[in-house]
């Protein structure tokens, strides 16, 4: 009865409605494919990122306008002051410049989760049998992405200002590789933030008081050297330190020192602490 | 089959002093509809988001198609479907790409994904929207993509969450069409709703929940006799006749007939429907003019009142 009413309406009516033979028909032709990996999930997550960039190009607006301020307001403000000039300073800032871009856009990947989550798609993916964290891994992936356009549009706007990285090519996209890394642990502090508070603008706030000690309380603009002894002690400990003089280290083709083993265990802790602590909280939400 | 689909024992959860689900009891046999009935913040959608393994029950039992939600969440999970009271599906993708982005993660390979995808959107009647993206889709086609989401495998259980609400009345039958259509085939449904008359539409068996406590249970039918049959409404023609209309109703119906400020107005609430036929051959035997003369379902409001003793009221929000 129902198959046949439904079938009626749908072809006196223009618009297209449901078929309840077809629903049954796929109910019944419906497949159970052996469960995918973890990876292969994480990696399903990561092309549901890239889809949302390809339909809302605007979010890309953040990676690439910021970077742009930030070099340009940073080297022609301090240049002169710090260094003597602009092409003096710009082989000291961009490296540094590259990490703070990249960091702080970081924390735009606790509020993307929480609209998320307020839109109830979380629990679509919540309730999938599938590797628990993947949706937050698949999205940091697919920030990765959004991290490396910022990285891409720095370097752009220091080569275009005068940068020559004695590095190359290679001790550049080594340089980002190693704060691609650190990045993407730095996301779990803010997934995390972002299941425990309730909307965007507040993750925000508290995101940013936590970048700002860890991005201006570093060797990113000025040598250590020149601060008061309490700030020093700071700097020294802030693994943003470690994470520029490596990334500047590889950059300027020079030897990387003991900051490479720091940031990739900096990043080892960071996932193992706040990916924890993300995923106690994700399995039972507010 | 042996197994319930559904079994609960004593189930709680608890949102700082609110206890949002208060020690709920259920067993819900497999095959067709089991209606969740209450008003807003009853504790409907909690209880649903503990079934569905979304949420911990903080005390209580719970076995889903004989699986622990606790211990075998993941098992649960991989035979159940939830489509929840917002759009579950990703707004900025297309519909097509949302059926892609849930058969991948269920291990399709792109092409088969592809093809389901596919085949769904059709069956659904979402083929010419396929490459829009659902943010731009009307609130009946929104549901339904939510409910092709939900059968990309298909479920042994499919928790509904409020399906209906907020939808113009053809895009609720399309709904209900749906829901039909997967009973038929054999998916057990449970599926929460303020509206008696949905659960009367399609539930076999329905819970009412107040306060996160089930207060009654039946089929529609013993819910509906334990109200009475429902209202009848009676206007008279001329406010005049109304007091011999009255004296006809009490001696035909035999239950209280009250007179409401509208002065051409008689309402009762009636318990044997078979007398209603009676009552209306007598007001027209003796004449008196009819501009209304209407039995109406029970509503919610009077299933509460008479369960409850007090009428339905969102008393706050479902907590989330």
């Amino acid at each position: 009865m129902t198959t046949d009413e439904t079938t009626a309406s749908a072809e006196t009516t223009t618009a297209p409605a449901p078929q309840a033979s077809a629903i049954a028909h796929a109910l019944a032709s419906s497949e159970r494919p052996a469960r995918p990996s973890a990876l292969s999930t994480s990696v399903t997550f990561g092309w549901r990122a890239l889809l949302k960039i390809k339909h809302v190009p605007e979010q890309l607006f953040d990676v690439t306008v910021f970077p742009v301020i930030m070099t340009l307001l940073f080297t022609y403000l301090f240049g002169g002051a710090i260094a003597g000039s602009v092409s003096a300073y710009i082989a000291y800032i961009a490296p540094g410049v590259l990490v703070q871009s990249v960091l702080f856009i970081t924390m735009y990947t606790g509020t993307t989760l929480r609209t998320d989550i307020d839109k109830g798609v979380f629990d679509r993916f919540r309730s999938l049998p599938i590797w628990r964290p993947s949706p937050l891994v698949g999205m940091l992936l697919g920030d990765a992405v959004r991290f490396i356009v910022a990285s891409i549009v720095t370097s752009i706007v220091c080569l275009a200002i005068g940068w020559r990285p004695a590095g190359g090519v290679v001790g550049v996209v080594l340089g980002v590789a190693l704060l691609l890394v650190f990045a993407f642990s730095l996301g779990w502090i803010w997934t995390f933030l972002s299941l425990i508070l309730r909307t965007p603008g507040s993750i925000m706030g508290v995101a940013s008081f936590v970048l700002m000690p860890l991005l201006f309380g570093s060797n990113i603009f000025v040598d250590p050297a020149t601060m008061p002894g309490w700030l020093q002690a700071w700097v020294n400990v802030n693994p943003v330190s470690d994470l520029v003089t490596g990334v500047r280290a590889l950059m300027n083709g020079e030897q990387i020192g003991s900051e490479l083993a720091i940031t990739l265990g900096w990043s080892a802790a960071l996932v193992a602490v706040f990916g924890s602590l993300t995923m106690w909280k994700y399995r039972d939400p507010r | 089959m042996a197994e319930l689909a559904i079994e609960t024992a004593g189930l709680v959860k608890t949102y700082g002093d609110t206890r949002a689900v208060d020690g709920i009891d259920l067993a819900i046999a497999r095959g067709g509809v089991h209606g969740f009935l209450g008003p807003n913040g009853a504790g409907k959608t909690t209880a649903i988001r503990m079934l569905a393994t979304l949420i911990r029950p903080d005390a209580g039992e719970a076995r889903v198609l004989g699986y622990d939600i606790r211990t075998q969440s993941d098992e649960v999970r991989s035979r159940v479907a939830l489509t929840g009271q917002f759009a579950s599906v990703d707004e900025d993708l297309t519909g097509a790409e949302n059926l892609r982005l849930i058969a991948k993660l269920y291990g399709f390979t792109p092409k088969a994904a592809m093809r389901r995808s596919a085949e769904l959107l059709e069956a659904f009647g979402l083929a010419e929207a396929a490459d829009r993206q659902v943010k731009k889709y009307s609130g009946g086609m929104r549901r339904r993509i939510d409910i092709a989401a939900s059968i990309v495998v298909t479920p042994d259980l499919l928790f509904l969450d409020e399906p209906t609400t907020g939808l113009d009345p053809r895009s609720r039958n399309e709904v209900w069409d749906i829901i039909r259509a997967m009973v038929a085939y054999g998916t057990t449904v449970m599926l929460t709703t303020q509206y008696l008359d949905e659960a009367d539409q399609l539930a076999d068996k329905i819970s009412v929940i107040d306060n996160g406590k089930i207060i009654a249970e039946g089929t529609a039918t013993e819910l509906k006799a334990s109200v009475g049959s429902g209202m009848l409404h009676v206007r008279v023609m001329h406010r005049a006749d109304r007091e011999a209309a009255r004296e006809i109703l009490l001696r035909e119906l035999h239950v209280e007939v009250d007179t409401p400020a509208d002065p051409q107005a008689l309402t009762a609430s009636i318990e044997d429907r078979g007398r209603v036929t009676r009552a209306l051959t007598e007001l027209d035997a003796a004449g008196i003019g009819l501009a209304q003369f209407s039995l109406g379902q029970p509503t919610l409001d009077e299933v509460f009142l008479s369960l409850t003793g007090k009428p339905a009221e969102a008393t706050e929000e479902e907590a989330a």
